[in-house]
């Protein structure tokens, strides 16, 4: 099938629409546009036919990985033999990535409605949100929104007569970048450091204390009500055929409007740019991520590539959060590098030694190279640790962290080498 | 010098980790949220917290101590009046996160993840770099006791530290009125103020900031909206 891209609008205001409304953040407002009519007719539905329609409408999850969330939900057990559990990722901390933050902000009832829905369809009957501990004003506002939630019906014993129970616990994290990875979640959930697990077992038959457990991200799961209300062929009618629907593009950096950009799936960063204001001041595109810095840099030649899951991937990337950091000729790509290295080296749990010893050399090695103290040889050096790191790593975030590296080399090896031109090794005698 | 927990923690600390161990069907995943209710009596872990999460838990106090030397947020130190976090993670960095943080450091005397000022004492900052706090496209960010201070400049940074350190409480670009450092660990423990009208004052605080909501009034300006929903387009 064609690109439908072309068919919408380049916006397709879905799940950003409402925060335009003042005190969107309310359950009253909320309640005023539309809000909390998809339970009435998910409550309505059976579980099946849930999981069947989020599988039609082919939402992808949002949080990284783009794994489909109807295939997901349907790995959960049918009989209810031990507690299910509903867990939200909205750990957002990969950096670049600011959408689920500013959605729980302004809209947190969207995902409340939606963690009905999804605890409905895999009869889940407590929630937690793991909310990242540094966003105070977005928990508050979960807080709040699930204590109105309780108090009008739709959270509690027999939601709106259905039958249904639904339990909500918002819970902080404390600063960990490795819980983003859905068994650390788990682990820090259950009140241990956020290490991730061996799978399998995977989290829907041992997740939360060992029980059957779904963790979706914040955005895959606020989507949920509008695919209720508005059925998989409507939601197919945006994006592409296997990315189907819209997806909050996040652009930050070096452009005159960075913010938050609800378009369709296989959007271009030459649209995004447009619609953004183009590059500051004028100053030209030099490398940009597509989403978040665990996804290799593209370049100015990857203007036209169509930021879907299978675009960015043909292009010699991933699609990721859709965390577009745009950065411009003034920015050293070497230093860049270095500062995600030290990232991903504080952030390294230490369970597994590729990446605790390879993210810890690498930072080491860059640190040298900004410095003006590396060699030519340091370059072959990291893409050594790198091959040793990518592929075999316990977890992803060894994949992630090696991601500016080889990108990084690959696209701009000129830079790191001018870095290392004052250390060149002089042959005896060459200078006689 | 350390004391006993229960000379540290009264008994309205025991009856919110109690309560907090009530909200999970199994008790250690009250660690994590016990751990901020500590630190909002201390202002860090201190030994007394980790023995108090112990008992409250029926864990070791290793058992403890390994959760909380993992996390970032649980400070090993006495925090100050104030936790000043400055973004400098690539992208923050890039756009001025750094010389932000390279002045405050210079400009309060301290290095990361250390105090200005007597611990806890008014006016005391507690000064750390962050890793990416989820508001990119406002770079770059700094927070104080978690709320965010938007697109800060050099300039403007030095005056928040400033105000600060006098004793303002200047108001947070997203984020409800400024606190302090432990009543911002109460609520990440989840307890919000009781008084309702406080707590809506809170949570009315501003979030909307401009770039938040570019796409979507760029989307209004011009006319532009996603496919109708068939039972929106069978009614109009």
């Amino acid at each position: 099938m064609a690109d439908t891209a072309s068919k919408t609008d380049p916006l397709t205001p879905v799940l950003t629409k409402r925060w335009l409304s003042p005190d969107s953040w309310r359950l009253s407002t909320y309640e005023q546009l539309e809000g909390y009519t998809a339970i009435r007719k998910a409550l309505r539905m059976t579980p099946e036919a849930l999981v069947e329609l989020v599988k039609e409408a082919g939402l992808r999850g949002r949080g990284g990985a783009g794994f489909p969330a109807g295939v997901k939900w349907s790995f959960m057990p049918p009989n209810e033999d031990k507690p299910h559990y509903l867990v939200i990722n909205a750990d957002e901390g990969e950096p670049g990535t600011c959408k689920d933050v500013p959605l729980m902000m302004a809209d947190p009832h969207s995902l409340i409605e939606g963690c009905i829905i999804a605890s409905y369809a895999m009869r889940a009957h407590h929630c937690f949100i793991y909310v990242r501990g540094e966003v105070l004003h977005c928990i508050r506002r979960l807080n709040n929104a699930v204590r109105e939630a309780y108090a009008a019906g739709y959270l509690g014993r027999n939601i709106l007569d259905s039958g249904f129970d639904l339990d909500i616990t918002v819970h902080a994290g404390a600063g960990a970048y490795i819980c983003g990875e859905e068994t650390a979640l788990l682990d820090s959930l259950e009140g241990r450091r956020g290490q991730p697990r061996l799978k399998p077992p995977f989290p829907a038959a041992a997740g939360l204390y060992a029980k059957p457990t779904t963790v979706n991200n914040v955005e895959t799961i606020a989507t949920v009500p509008y695919i209720v209300n508005g059925g998989a062929d409507w939601f197919r009618q945006m994006g592409t055929e296997k990315s189907p629907g819209p997806k909050i593009y996040s652009i930050s950096g070096h452009v005159e409007r960075p913010g938050q950009y609800e378009a369709p799936l296989g959007t271009t960063l030459r649209q995004l740019l447009e619609m953004a204001g183009g590059m500051k001041d004028g100053i030209p595109l030099k490398f940009w991520t597509p989403g978040g810095s665990s996804t290799p840099m593209f370049t100015a030649e990857h203007l036209d590539v169509p930021l879907d899951f299978e675009g960015a991937a043909e292009a010699g990337s991933m699609l990721g959060t859709t965390a577009v950091m745009v950065f411009n000729e003034t920015v050293s790509v070497p230093w860049a590098v270095m500062k995600w290295a030290k990232f991903y080296e504080h952030e390294s749990c230490g369970k597994c030694t590729p990446c605790r010893e390879g993210t810890y050399w690498l930072s080491q090695v860059l640190e040298r190279l900004v410095e003006g103290r590396g060699t030519e040889e340091d370059i072959d050096t990291m893409l050594d640790v790198c091959d040793n790191i990518l592929g075999r790593s316990f977890c992803a975030l060894g994949d992630g962290a090696v991601s500016p590296i080889q990108s990084g080399i690959k696209y701009f090896r000129d830079e790191f080498l001018a870095l290392c031109e004052s250390n060149k090794r002089e042959l005896v005698g060459a200078s006689a | 010098m350390t004391q006993a927990p229960e000379t540290v923690f009264g008994d309205d600390v025991v009856a919110k980790a109690q309560e907090l161990i009530g909200r999970y069907p199994e008790s250690r995943s009250a660690l994590l949220p016990m751990l901020h209710l500590v630190q909002s009596v201390q202002g860090f872990v201190s030994r007394e917290g980790i023995a108090f999460c112990a008992e409250q838990l029926g864990l070791t106090e290793a058992e403890v101590s390994a959760v909380a030397t993992f996390y970032t947020m649980y400070k090993r130190r006495p925090c100050g009046e104030h936790l000043v976090s400055v973004c400098t993670n690539t992208l923050c960095a890039a756009m001025g996160g750094d010389a932000i943080y390279q002045k405050l450091s210079e400009h309060l005397g301290v290095g990361h993840n250390e105090t200005a000022g007597e611990p806890g004492e008014p006016g005391s900052i507690t000064l750390e770099h962050a890793e990416c706090l989820a508001a990119c496209d406002l770079a770059p960010v700094v927070q104080v006791n978690y709320e965010y201070f938007d697109k800060q400049t050099v300039e403007s940074a030095v005056e928040l530290v400033d105000k600060l350190r006098n004793g303002e409480r200047p108001k947070p670009t997203r984020g409800a009125e400024l606190t302090d450092f432990k009543t911002a660990e109460l609520q990440l423990a989840g307890f919000f103020p009781e008084d309702e009208e406080r707590f809506a004052a809170d949570v009315d605080g501003p979030s909307a900031a401009e770039e938040t909501l570019r796409g979507a009034a760029l989307a209004q300006e011009r006319g532009w909206i996603a496919p109708p929903m068939p039972e929106e387009g069978s009614r109009g």
